[in-house]
Order: C-alpha cells, then structure tokens, then sequence
C-alpha cells in the first residue's frame, strides 16, 4: 500500500486536522447547537470522570484489536472488508462456549477468548481461500460473509439460542457471571481486555518491523508476482495475513459479547471493523500509530453519546469528524506528493 | 402474478440507477467505491429537499447534485492527487452514512412527498407487458431510460467509443487526441448523478421516506451487480432485477416462515454476492471460455485500466 496517512512531520499536516474541526464545528451551528459547548461535552463526555475513562478505554479495546489485525491484511496489500464479519464470528464462537461449557471462571474466560480467536481466523480464512482458490475479490467475498455472519448471528438469537419464551433481536440470555470478562474497581475497567490489546497491539509492531514474516510479507502486498518469482509462497502467505487479522478481530468481537454485552447481540461489532479501516487508513498502515489514533476515536465515539443526551443532538457527529478528519488527512497526503513530484520535475511514475 | 412482475421491476429501479451510473464510471476507469454512502446521502437529501419544498423533482434534483458531488472528490482524488480509489471511496461512504444520520435526524419518521403514479397512455393498455413496465411511474421509466441510452451510449456512438478507449487504453486514447482525464470527471461525475438518483428513487419512490440507515448495503449490491454484469449495461440491469426478484421472494416467504421474518430480507444480499462469487470462480471461468454461449453470456473481463491512475508524462 503506498504511504497515506498521518505519520511525517512538518506543520502542514495540521492543517487538514484543523479543517476537520472546523466543518464539525460548522455542522454543529447547522444542526443550531452551541460548537464550543458541545465541544465541552465531548471532551467531558469522554475523559471527565474515571467511569467515563474506563468507558472510553473499553471502546478503545475492539479498536486497537481489529486496527492492528488490519495492519497486517493491508500489508499483504488486501483490502479485509470481511473484518466486521470476523468480529461477530468471533463472537458467535465465545457464546457457544459460554453457554455450552461448564468450568470455573478462569478457564471459562481463557477458553472463551480462545473459541474467539479460532472462530474469526476460520471466518477469515473463508475469504482469504474465496481470494487465493477462486480469484474472488476479497472485498467482495469478505462483503458476503459479513452478510453471512450478521445473518447468522440473528438466526441464532431469535432461533436456538432465543431467551426464554420470547424470541428478540435484542439478544440471547446474559452469560453465566463466570464467563464475564474480568473488570476492576467500581468505574469497571476492563484491565485484562485492555492487556490483551496492547499486547496484541506491540506483538503486531514487532512482527510488521523486526521478522523475516513481516518483510515477506510486504514484499507480497508490494508485488506477489515478484514475491513469487523470489520464492515466498504466497498462497501461504496471503492466508496467513487473514486468519491473524480475522483472529484479531475475533478476539475484539468476544470481548464486545463476554465483556461488554454479556449476551450475544446481532450489532456485536458495532461498526468496529469498518471504523477500523479508517483508523488505519489514517495511521498511513503503520503499526506504531495504530494505539493513539484508535484512542482518539475511541473518546469521540464515547463522548458524543453526551451530545445526544445533552444537547438532543445525534450522536452520530463523532462518526462524522472522523471520517472528515481522514478525508482530509488522506487528500491532503496525495496533495503534497503531487506538489513534490512538481517540483521535481515531474519525473515518470507509475503506479495502481 | 402480473402484479409480482410489476413489483419487481420497481423495486429494482433505484439500482438500475446506481448500477448503471457505476457501469459508466468504471467503463472510464474510476471505481468510485462509495455507492454505500453516495446513495445514502443522496437519499436523506432528496427526501428533505423535496419535504421542504414540497417538489419531487427538486428532490431529486438535489439527490443527483449529492451524487455528483461525491463522485467529483473521488475523481479529483484519483486523476489530480493519484490516490488510491478505493481508500477514498471507502472513506466516502463511511463520511456520507454518518452525515446522513447526522443531517437527516431531523426528518426520521416525517411523511413526505412521493413521485406520482403515471401510466403511459397507450403502451400500459398492451397485455401483459402494459402491466408490468408502463403502469408505474416517471422514476420507475426513468430507469429503462437509463440502461436504453447507457447501452447505445456506449456501444453505438463514437463517444462511447472513447469513453471505452479511456477505460481500457488510456494511453493509446490520449495518443489520438482523447482528453483521457476530462472525460474522466465528466463520466464518474455523471455516474455520481445517477448513483444520487437512485437514493431519491427510494427515498421518494422504493422505500418512502427516511430512517437512519434507511438504504443500508444496496450501495455494496450495486458494486457487485456492475461486477456481476461484466460491465455491461444490459447484463448489470438482469442483474439488478435479479436482485429484486430476490427481494420480493423473500418477501413472500416471510408468512410463510415467521420464524425467519428477520432473516428472510438478508437472503437476497447474502444469495447476490454469492452469485457474484461464482461468477469470479476459476472453475466457472474456465467453463464459461469452453463454451462459446457461456462465454457471451459471462465474460466478465474489467477495463483494462481500472483504478489506475494516468499522466502523460
């Protein structure tokens, strides 16, 4: 994937942050509430009290899981569109545990989080197989078996796995209390999640920047042909970049179900996988951006619910600033290539 | 079971819009990947243009220029800044369906404006045929225009004919003079229209009114169905009805199976992808080049220069 994205340096790069915030801010007098105000209750909304910090940092979790499983599919140059349907398969394989399985807490939650793992790296390894057998663009591939895997999910919740005598989106059953993922103090951090994700955070940076895997793996997403020619398999390699992102993603979709929800739910991705992508678009597909930019969002995401509650206003302008501020970050990338590239004489360039 | 036919082929008119709009844009070799989003916005707009003025036609209006709107940041992205089209794309949607959650939040639920019935004079009394195409309305032939001109455009004028030369080989095009990057705009800006047409068409036509979320994944079925169609206008409109073939038996089962009513609406998205599946399928491929018939009937070979980005240099 050629550079796009935050990461450089120079003053110019703020720029397109600052006109995100400014077309917020002229939405926000559009829709006839007070900007700076409202500005407040993000920032309030979203860090103004411990609960509201564990809230933020329990939003940040899915996030940074599923952002740096993305990392690794677009350095093999794939566009993992699937990821929203690897959180719920994911999620799927950790209800079952949770309720089929007897066992103590301990083991109960290890072995959720394992079912997890294993059930999004299957779901992604479908489309990662659709792409290498059948030549199916993986965007459209991982398009239906999102379908497939919210499918599923709802047949199962208003099917076998209904609540008793009502059947309702609104999910199964809560889980047994043994398989709660663990949460601390009264603000209910969620520690072990947040532990799991930088781990898995750090583990991605490390396998991107210092092993034989990630530089194979690049050299694929660059030009599989030439990788071929240079004798890295990379059917081997494609599908590897899949099932590590979809048991990213399977990972972040049993923490949304055993640690957020407590039940299965047919949004149990909560449009992670997709916000996902934004954030690695915007961290220009680097690993060590991935943790701050996901935070960021993470805190707009959780501080708008308070527009909503305070000003009546829909809660939806945190998905909004976000995807300006990547607009803008991204065009305004491409328009300081073509200024460089002029100054350079507009030497010959290729590319896709 | 004339009634059936006559559903289907309304219900499928928003994406012989959308689809066709992307046909012409990736005929010139610009994927504009935020059909998603483009159709959304464009809905939430045409259904609050046309509320406020009480004009249909202002909606769509509206709905179109949305559309375009769209369509011109993804081609300034691609031809000016060379970046990749479907980041932008992708980008585009996600900013557009939170937009129109954000913007429309006001008229959710709002009874509005709705185009006309209008049947045409003489060819709705014919048998059969009357009933299904010609008893509908100005959005529903609008439709059949679209695929008709597109599929003349295209094929029978030397306009076409450079549009396809853009798409397929940029530079051999630029060599005999062909403005390869204004036509370029021109045709994602056009396809951008007609992807905003289509969200006026189920705002104010398919699917009255507004919701958040209202045209959720038709945006991603019109993508697959130009892919489906093979980038033919004809063969993506059989697609589109397809589709709505899909849609509407899935409707009809739903008594059938309450116990799948929620379900059943998410079949034709799941059953439409997977067609498209098998289309790109090797082994299907392989069978479709043995086979004279098949192969007219599914080559699906994109332009040759699709998603890239040119420069004389």
């Amino acid at each position: 994937m050629r550079p796009l994205g935050l990461p450089g340096s120079a003053a110019s790069r703020l720029l397109p942050v600052v006109l995100a915030l400014g077309v917020a801010l002229l939405l926000l007098k559009l829709a006839g509430a007070p900007p700076l105000e409202a500005m407040r209750l993000l920032v309030e909304g979203s860090v103004g009290s411990s609960a509201k910090v564990s809230d933020t940092l329990a939003a940040w979790v899915p996030l940074a899981l599923v952002s740096a499983g993305l990392v690794i599919t677009f350095a093999a140059g794939l566009w993992n569109i699937g990821v929203e349907g690897q959180i719920v398969a994911g999620a799927i394989a950790a209800t079952w545990v949770a309720r089929e399985v007897p066992g103590p807490a301990p083991l109960l939650v290890a072995l959720t989080l394992v079912a997890g793992v294993v059930g999004g790296a299957l779901w992604a390894l479908l489309a990662g197989v659709l792409r290498t057998r059948g030549r199916v663009n993986e965007i459209f591939g991982g398009l239906g078996l999102d379908f497939v895997a919210s499918g599923l999910a709802i047949f199962l919740i208003i099917g076998p796995w209904k609540r008793k005598g009502i059947a309702s989106t609104s999910g199964t059953e809560l889980f047994r209390p043994e398989t709660w993922l663990p949460t601390v103090g009264p603000s209910r951090l969620p520690a072990l999640a947040i532990g799991l994700a930088v781990a898995a955070v750090i583990l991605v940076f490390l396998l991107m920047r210092g092993t034989l895997f990630g530089l194979r793996l690049k050299a694929v997403g660059r030009n599989a042909r030439s990788a071929h020619l240079m004798g890295i398999p990379t059917e081997r390699y494609t599908l590897s970049a899949f099932a590590l992102c979809g048991a990213l993603a399977g990972l972040a979709g049993t923490i949304q179900a055993t640690g957020v929800f407590h039940k299965l739910v047919p949004a149990v991705s909560g449009g992670y996988g997709f916000l996902g992508i934004l954030v690695v678009l915007l961290a220009g597909f680097r690993a060590s951006w991935i943790a701050p930019i996901a935070l960021f969002f993470a805190a707009i995401a959780v501080g708008s619910t308070q527009l909503s509650l305070r000003l009546d206003l829909d809660s939806s302008l945190a998905g909004v600033l976000q995807g300006v501020l990547v607009l803008f970050v991204i065009l305004a990338g491409g328009w300081r290539v073509r200024r460089s590239r002029a100054r350079a004489g507009s030497a010959p360039q290729e590319e896709a | 079971m004339e009634a059936t036919l006559a559903s289907i082929v309304a219900a499928a008119s928003p994406l012989v819009y959308a689809a066709i709009g992307e046909t012409i844009a990736e005929k010139a070799g610009v994927v504009n990947l935020s059909l998603e989003g483009s159709i959304m916005l464009s809905a939430m707009t045409g259904f609050a243009v046309a509320f406020v003025t009480g004009s249909v036609l202002m909606g769509f209006l509206a709905a179109a220029a949305v559309g375009m709107l769209i369509a011109a940041v993804v081609a300034v992205a691609s031809i000016e800044l060379r970046l990749n089209q479907i980041a932008v794309g992708f980008v585009l949607t996600l900013l557009a369906i939170e937009l129109s959650s954000f913007l429309g939040d006001p008229y959710v639920g709002q009874p509005g404006q709705q185009v006309s019935a209008l049947a045409i004079p003489v060819l709705s009394g014919l048998p059969v045929l009357g009933k299904v195409l010609f008893d509908h309305n100005l959005s529903v032939y609008g439709s059949y225009l679209a695929v008709l001109a597109s599929y003349l455009f295209i094929f029978r004028t030397r306009r076409g004919l450079e549009l396809q030369g853009v798409g397929e080989r940029p530079e051999a095009a630029f060599a005999r003079g062909i403005p390869v990057n204004r036509l370029r705009y021109v045709y994602t800006m056009v396809g951008g229209a007609l992807a905003g047409i289509a969200g006026a068409a189920f705002s104010l036509d398919q699917k009255l009114g507004w919701s958040e979320g209202r045209t959720s994944n038709f945006g991603w079925i019109a993508l697959a169905i130009v892919i489906f169609g093979g980038w033919h206008p004809s063969r993506v409109a059989f697609g589109a009805y397809l589709f709505g073939l899909l849609q509407t038996a899935a409707l009809k089962l739903q008594p059938v199976f309450p116990g799948l009513s929620q379900i059943l609406p998410l079949l034709p998205f799941v059953l439409m992808i997977f067609a498209l599946v098998l289309v790109y399928m090797r082994v299907f491929r392989d069978l479709a080049d043995r086979h004279p018939l098949l192969r007219g009937l599914l080559s699906a070979d994109p332009p040759s220069a699709l998603g890239t980005s040119f420069h004389r240099e």
